[in-house]
């Protein structure tokens, strides 16, 4: 099936539900959806918080918690992300999204107020912009080049319900109430505590009158004297009062007025509000992304299976990291990575600080986001659809537990063997560092062997070279140096045998320690 | 409304940008001294001073007009001091009573707006009396038109506008406001209308349209406030309206001043140069292109300043030269020549009188000079390079027709090389069309000149009577070999 027949095929049998869903989801379990336990491990936590952090009123986090297990939500998710990239559909939608945002500013204040006509007036300035934001919308998405089911289905929900009878009648009602307001012209008499109110009756405006008189004086621009907001904001019962007036000069202006406000009482569409929700979790991650984009690094749309579990990354970085680093205006170094036939398990050693953590952040965030239908860090990738993911990092002692650092330890791991199975991922970062290097050895290679047995796919990052070549399953990468410098990280990871000696070596040259030099500087 | 005294169409600019080298020609050209006397210890009439000679016209017309102005000026000196005396007390009304406008209120803005335009106002009618005195005594084109105005704008039927709505403004019968219907009905675009009829407050009673009253009671204190809030609201743009025509009017007082600072600066030259019976005259500007320099009795004003007493002039023609090469007698009065020269420009192209008895010369886009300094006290440089890189300053600046008096320059070095440079300077000069005023010692300098028998190139040598007596004139002669130091030997040992 074509995307042209889906369309049609959803026109004809679905009614437009959700952006973010196919099916209806189960609105209360996604609302109830709390941080997975190894957001913080893989820096996601800091990553939604950035992406969400000026979107605090969508409540999107939630959504950033519940990754889909089936590779129809991520493709459909993904259609609707590359429309979006179109700059043109994305403002559309963005000025859409600013316009529902003040209608639901002004529907909470006229919800607060405590004069009927003034209450019955930011009602009706809700209304109008929500007129005319539907209005808008409907207009540039029917321009739009779409692609996506997802929004080729809205665009067929807004365009039914901006012809429809309701939305045409309030949009009309609610232009009147504006024009009849537009016509109100009155005066305000003051004098001492005696206020008169009446209407308009075209006398000259005093300011005027000054500045023509004094014109001919004038010698170039002078300072401006009038005086910022003296009322303030709000609006007290001496405005209300004289509203009360204005409402008995123009008696039928205010009557159409109190009809509008019960018949449209309810005018927000609740799809259309959904959706104005729901799409924000796109514009927000595209927004977070573009500016790491401008720095010149590439996204792509992963292929996702549950079938294989060969998988690949081009030129992938850590999201967080280089979200940081952009901001600084500091470089980022890409990685690849390449499992294929029976490989399931990186084991990454090699210098501290040469990327190796980032490196192992870096697949868990590809796999999570890729899960999410999200575009993912990288010039192509080929990801795996899993069921689990867990990490172990290094954590900190703690007392109340009353057992040691290694026992923790242990404890994680038998949790995470417990539950995992061939489709989870399984990321370690540098386990065992609390025992003699002899017992993490002993340690790791039951571990090994069990996850071995499991064929799930994991990264582990280690100082144990022996891990690297436990089976044809383990591939080994390592963090690389510079070699003239060895004090320079190149933080790139590559494919190579752990062979721990080029690292040492390079130690030893800047200390003029290595063999010839030793033998140069003990002279006989 | 306009004074335009400084020029025909324009307002005198006090943003102007002086020239490049005014610091060297204060200096060099002591016009310290000038601007101190036109300033008589005022320090606005000294800025205008300074600003007016350094930033002279190079428009005929421009000097013309400014000449004819300053010669009215010179016939009724007692009528511009008493005009120069509104704009003064007006600032002076302002400080001694605090008037101004300095609340956040718009109440308070439109009372001390008030105030102060019933001050101005006065002030106005006394200008206003003036020009109605004089107006016919005046002869300049500039004066005719600045009269005229006055007469034309303050009659008597625009004081009486003036004087009603300073009356109305205080609002004794309340305002009106009018008002429409903004976002959420709430009022907007609150503006003060000025009411059909005098009578109005009582008027609205008996009227067909409806008007609906409330009260606000007198222990409603919020109430209270919310309504001064609404009418200050309402009168805020008149309130500004109003301080701004005063601020039209304070700033019209102030361009009345400066225009007029540049000529009682020039009285009070004058009423010094007078005691002494110094001459002045009004000189003849000639175009740019034009090689002009003739006059009679051209004396260095500065040092008539200095001195208290008539000095001393010269008598020269140097029309059609492109070069005056300056010898003689060391203190023959050679430097106080070039100065006089500089001054009488700067003078010429302001508009001024020029101390001598007769003065013609072309204008000048630019008056460069180039003089000997101290040694550079800072050791930064040698003196040759210093004076090189004043002159390469000169040359990023200096355009044809333009003129350069160059005091002992390049004489840093032995007399050969110094003699080189300054002839290829000066012939590079001549090249662009310069002028230029050259004092020297160097004998091979000016020698190179006078052997190359170049008909643009006028000598003028500083007097020496026979015994060493000088006379600080200075006559048409071919450079000698000697400067006389000898005798100043002979001055300063008593031998």
């Amino acid at each position: 099936m074509n995307l042209k027949e889906i369309a049609s095929g959803m026109k004809n049998n679905m009614r437009f539900q959700s952006i973010l869903f196919e099916r209806i989801p189960n609105y209360e379990e996604i609302q109830a959806a709390e941080m997975p336990p190894f957001f913080v491990d893989l820096n996601l936590d800091q990553v939604v918080d950035a992406v969400c952090a000026s979107r605090q009123e969508y409540n999107l986090k939630p959504f950033f918690y519940l990754p889909f297990h089936n590779v129809e939500t991520i493709q459909y998710r993904q259609e609707v992300a590359q429309d979006l990239e179109s700059d043109e559909v994305l403002k559309r939608i963005d000025i859409f999204a600013q316009k529902m945002v003040i209608v639901r500013r002004y529907l909470g204040m006229a919800g607060k107020l405590d004069y009927h006509y003034h209450k019955a007036g930011w009602f009706l300035e809700a209304a109008v912009i929500y007129c005319e934001a539907i209005r808008n919308l409907g207009r540039d998405l029917s321009r739009a080049a779409l692609k996506s089911r997802g929004l080729l289905a809205f665009r067929e929900y807004l365009d039914r319900y901006v012809n429809a009878e309701n939305f045409q009648s309030l949009e009309q009602e609610t232009a009147k109430c504006k024009v009849d307001q537009s016509t109100i012209h009155y005066a305000i008499i003051i004098k001492g505590n005696r206020v008169g109110v009446r209407k308009y009756e075209l006398e000259s405006d005093y300011s005027e009158e000054v500045e023509r008189t004094f014109e001919k004086f004038k010698q170039g621009a002078v300072k401006d004297y009038k005086v910022k907001n003296i009322k303030g904001s709000g609006f007290n019962h001496v405005e209300a009062q004289i509203l009360d007036c204005v409402a008995r000069l123009y008696p039928e202006v205010f009557s159409t007025l109190d009809a509008y406000c019960e018949k449209h009482q309810h005018f927000m569409d609740e799809t259309i509000r959904i959706f104005d929700r729901e799409i924000q979790f796109y514009i927000a991650y595209l927004e977070y992304i573009r500016r790491i984009k401008q720095a010149g690094l590439k996204f792509c749309y992963p292929a996702v299976s549950g079938q294989t579990k060969e998988i690949f990354e081009v030129d992938g970085f850590d999201i967080a990291l280089a979200n940081k680093l952009v901001a600084e205006g500091a470089p980022v170094v890409c990685n690849d990575f390449t499992l294929k036939g029976s490989e399931r398990i990186l084991v990454i050693s090699g210098p501290n600080q040469g990327g190796k953590t980032t490196f192992a952040r870096m697949f868990g965030q590809l796999h999570y986001l890729a899960c999410l239908g999200l575009p993912v860090p990288g010039r192509q990738a080929q990801l795996f659809l899993f069921d689990q993911l867990f990490t172990h990092f290094e954590k900190e002692e703690k007392i109340k537990n009353l057992r040691g650092k290694l026992h923790d330890d242990l404890v994680r791991i038998h949790e995470i063997l417990n539950h995992a199975t061939p489709e989870s991922i399984i990321i370690m970062n540098e386990i065992f560092t609390s025992t003699t290097l002899k017992d993490a050895v002993f340690l790791s290679k039951k571990i090994m062997e069990q996850i071995i047995a499991l064929d799930l796919l994991c990264i582990c990052v280690t100082f144990i070279d022996e891990l690297s070549s436990l089976s044809e399953k383990t591939v080994s990468m390592v963090s690389t140096i510079v070699p003239e410098n060895p004090a320079l990280r190149t933080f790139k990871i590559v494919r190579r045998p752990s062979d721990g000696l080029a690292y040492a070596i390079s130690i030893a040259e800047k200390y003029y320690l290595t063999y010839s030099q030793l033998k140069e500087r003990i002279q006989g | 409304m306009k004074a335009y005294l400084m020029f025909r169409d324009q307002d005198f600019d006090l943003e102007h940008p002086l020239p490049v080298n005014e610091k060297a020609l204060v200096q060099d050209l002591e016009l310290n001294t000038l601007f101190n006397a036109m300033a008589r210890g005022d320090r606005f009439l000294m800025d205008i001073a300074w600003k007016a000679v350094l930033s002279g016209s190079d428009e005929i017309e421009t000097i013309l007009y400014r000449q004819n102005i300053l010669k009215d000026c010179l016939r009724f000196p007692s009528v511009i001091r008493e005009i120069f005396q509104i704009p003064i007390e007006a600032m002076e009304n302002k400080r001694q009573h605090w008037m101004g406008i300095f609340t956040y209120y718009p109440s308070g803005v439109l009372s001390g707006a008030l105030e102060l335009m019933n001050m101005f106002v006065g002030l106005l009618r006394r200008l206003k009396g003036i020009a109605d005195t004089y107006s016919r005594e005046f002869e300049s084109e500039g004066f005719r038109r600045f009269f005229t105005m006055i007469q034309k704008e303050l009659d008597d039927d625009y004081f009486a506008i003036v004087e009603n709505h300073l009356k109305e403004l205080k609002f004794r019968d309340g305002v009106l406001i009018s008002a429409d219907l903004g976002q959420g009905n709430e009022g907007t675009n609150y503006i003060l209308r000025r009411p059909k009829n005098l009578k109005w407050w009582k008027d609205i009673l008996n009227r067909k349209n409806p008007t609906y009253f409330f009260y606000i009671s007198d222990r409603d204190e919020s109430g209270a406030r919310a309504l001064g809030k609404l009418k200050d609201t309402g009168i805020n743009l008149v309130a500004n309206a109003l301080a701004q025509s005063a601020d039209h009017i304070d700033n019209f007082f102030k361009m009345l001043q400066i225009e007029l600072a540049f000529y009682v600066g020039c009285l009070n030259l004058h009423e010094q140069l007078a005691q002494w019976e110094s001459p002045i005259c009004f000189p003849s500007p000639a175009p740019a292109a034009e090689r002009r320099h003739a006059f009679h009795g051209l004396y260095d004003v500065c040092l008539a300043l200095t001195m208290k007493q008539k000095v001393v002039g010269n008598d020269v023609n140097a029309d059609h030269k492109d070069v005056v090469m300056i010898t003689g007698a060391n203190q023959g009065g050679k430097s106080t020549f070039l100065r006089s020269i500089g001054l009488a420009q700067l003078m010429m192209q302001c508009g001024m009188y020029v101390p001598a008895s007769d003065f013609s010369a072309n204008l000048s886009t630019g008056i460069f000079t180039h003089y000997k300094r101290e040694e550079d006290v800072t050791m930064k440089s040698g003196k040759l390079d210093e004076e090189l890189s004043r002159m390469s300053d000169i040359a990023d600046h200096v355009t044809p027709n333009s003129m350069v008096l160059f005091n002992e320059s390049f004489a840093a070095t032995n007399e050969r090389e110094g003699s080189e440079i300054g002839r290829q300077i000066t012939n590079a000069l001549l090249e662009r069309k310069i002028k230029v005023f050259f004092v020297t010692h160097q004998y091979e300098l000016a020698h190179s000149f006078y052997e190359r028998g170049i008909g643009n190139t006028i000598f003028l040598r500083a007097e020496r009577k026979s015994g060493g007596k000088r006379t600080f004139k200075l006559f048409e002669a071919e450079p000698l070999q000697t400067s006389f130091g000898e005798d100043v030997y002979h001055t300063v040992f008593h031998r």
